[in-house]
């Protein structure tokens, strides 16, 4: 997903000298194309993320497209004030990005996991949220970024992520990237597994499973948190009245709790609805990335478990 | 200096000390003391140094002027109303229902405000963003940003000194108003921040220290930046928090508070200012 977005912002850098990188000693290699081609348009701060994103915001203020990346904790948590007051309160056009979304730098340990920054981003006035779920469609998602006038938080995961869609990169399957309108990874009419980011490949896996135990499950990727697509969501409870959020994200103000909040304003509050997630914990142990989705619950079993449950109520 | 601009601009910042002061009364409560400590450096800065034109407020060519310390926002509107950036009437809606001038300034709601501010240790990176955009466009407009001392506690203020330098932006000049006073007390009996000038100096930073409410000290200064090719300029401007009013010059207690009618009818003296009542003021 990391090269996919430099990818993106290497062309877009490209076509429009107003887009900026921005980096907090993050990254420094993998930008080494784009610093040798675009010296002029990229700006490494050191370890200083707050002024990151106030420089940031003040570029914007004077006409800049500054993409303000570091480890997601770092740039969502550590400078949060930044993004709030300088960013979102003064409507400035600052893309924000993330890496290390969710669990991903397994061994890394706590402090480099991203598991509250869809809570906090969301909670935002007027801050948009892309939540790709392969590179393919990070790249998308970058593109559709700088197409918008306004602030974005581009929640990323880092190098290496397993495909979602088929096809070439760029093309997103069949599907071309919409911001705010969910994809239909899988029909299926038993259930619906409403997931976000890279822990969909489990939701996928899933679906397999429960395929073969004659089970059709729906698969949705929500790689828009904000604003959420709540046509798609509506559709799936009342089609199918069993709904599985799945997020590599706390249960509490992230990709569940958005689901929650959809299906009880809409009346639709006796759909069983059952949320994967960190339930008010850390990502617990180090280890491979593999190996932390089974410790903590979002590997495919815990996937097919809770669709069992439901089935049987 | 010139002795009769010298003249001029005393007069504007009297003027100016009696608007704040009128404003704040009249709002029901301010940060007064803090606002007074500033008047003549934004006297100096608006009407000897920025080049702005009040009826073209967005002009991508202008200089910016960000005031980081956001609480002293009614001297700021005090001098955008005087400039015609707006009405002066609208002074009297402060403190009031729907007024569009807030406690802390809103850049999107008042014509001349360059940052909305407030939370401490923000515009101070913001302007820099500014200043950044500038260099990388090769336009040659200034940007000004206005430090509390007590801002200074910060840490994001570090982060924003270690970077100016690096980016040699010498088309940045930050001050400080050195008022030696923040919320609760003495910065002394707090956390101290001297020395101030060694500080910015260590982080690369050229450095200048006048008087602040020297008006000749301060358009000599101010108008000779940069100071150095290839540095930001820091002025550290020594004031006097709740400079003009006897009784609230230099104590603690004046950060945020409304005098009493017998302590305004001090002040307005203080400050020339006549024809009022207290039922006028409040």
């Amino acid at each position: 997903m990391r090269n996919a977005y430099l990818e993106a912002l290497y062309e877009l850098a490209g076509a429009d000298r107003r887009v900026l990188a921005l980096i907090a000693d993050n990254g420094a290699i993998v930008y080494d194309k784009y610093r040798r081609d675009y010296p002029e348009q990229y700006f490494n701060f050191g370890i200083s993320e707050a002024n990151m994103v106030s420089v940031a915001a003040g570029l914007a203020s004077c006409g800049k497209i500054p993409f303000a990346y570091t480890i997601s904790v770092f740039l969502t948590m550590r400078a949060f004030e930044q993004v709030r007051n300088d960013v979102c309160m003064q409507r400035m056009n600052v893309k924000l990005v993330g890496t290390g979304a969710g669990f991903v730098y397994s061994n890394l340990g706590p402090t480099h996991h991203a598991t509250e920054d869809l809570a906090l981003m969301r909670a935002l006035p007027g801050m948009t949220i892309f939540s790709p779920a392969d590179a393919s469609e990070a790249y998308q998602a970058t593109m559709a970024a700088a197409r918008m006038d306004g602030p974005v938080y581009l929640r990323l995961a880092t190098g290496g992520s397993p495909k979602i869609y088929e096809g070439e990169q760029g093309s997103c399957g069949q599907q071309n990237f919409q911001p705010g309108q969910a994809v239909l990874l899988r029909g299926g009419n038993d259930l619906a597994i409403v997931g976000t980011g890279a822990i969909l490949l489990e939701a996928i896996r899933a679906a397999d499973e429960l395929e073969r135990e004659g089970i059709a499950a729906r698969v949705i990727n929500i790689h828009t948190v904000k604003p959420i697509d709540r046509e798609i969501i509506l559709r799936a409870a009342a089609q199918t009245g069993r709904v599985i959020t799945l997020e590599e994200h706390s249960v509490t103000g992230g990709l569940g709790s958005c689901v929650a909040e959809v299906l009880a304003e809409a009346g639709q509050a006796g759909v069983q609805l059952r949320r994967l997630g960190l339930v008010d914990s850390f990502a617990e142990s180090y280890g491979s990335y593999e190996q932390m989705k089974q410790r903590n619950g979002l590997s495919k079993e815990f996937v097919v478990q809770a669709a069992w449950e439901l089935m049987e109520n | 200096m010139d002795e009769a601009l010298r003249k001029e601009l005393q007069e504007m910042a009297g003027a100016l000390r009696g608007s704040i002061f009128r404003t704040i009364c009249r709002g029901g409560g301010g940060h007064i003391a803090a606002s007074l400590s500033i008047v003549e450096i934004l006297t100096v800065l608006y009407w000897a140094v920025l080049r702005i034109e009040p009826r073209q407020p967005r002009d991508p060519e202008r200089d910016r002027f960000v005031l980081s310390k956001g609480h002293a926002g009614v001297a700021l509107y005090a001098v955008l109303a005087k400039l015609g950036f707006f009405e002066e009437g609208v002074l009297e809606t402060f403190g009031k229902f729907d007024t569009v001038l807030g406690g802390h300034p809103d850049m999107h709601k008042v014509a001349g405000v360059e940052a909305s501010t407030g939370a401490l240790g923000h515009g101070f990176g913001f302007a820099m963003g500014q200043a950044l955009a500038g260099k990388i466009d090769g336009k040659d407009y200034r940007v000004f940003a206005l430090l509390g001392d007590g801002e200074c506690q910060e840490g994001s203020i570090w982060e924003a000194a270690l970077f100016g330098p690096q980016q040699r932006l010498d088309n940045f000049t930050a001050i400080i108003d050195f008022n030696k006073i923040q919320a609760m007390d003495r910065l002394e009996e707090i956390v101290s921040v001297s020395p101030l000038a060694e500080k910015w100096q260590a982080f690369g930073w050229s450095v200048r220290q006048v008087d602040g409410h020297d008006v000749g000290q301060l358009a000599e200064v101010l108008g000779s930046v940069p100071f150095e090719e290839g540095r930001p300029s820091m002025v550290i401007a020594h004031t006097v928090k709740g400079k003009g009013i006897s009784f609230m010059e230099d104590v603690p207690i004046w950060h945020y508070r409304l005098p009493s009618a017998e302590q305004m009818e001090t002040a307005c003296r203080e400050l020339g200012i006549e024809n009022f009542s207290r039922e006028q003021l409040v």
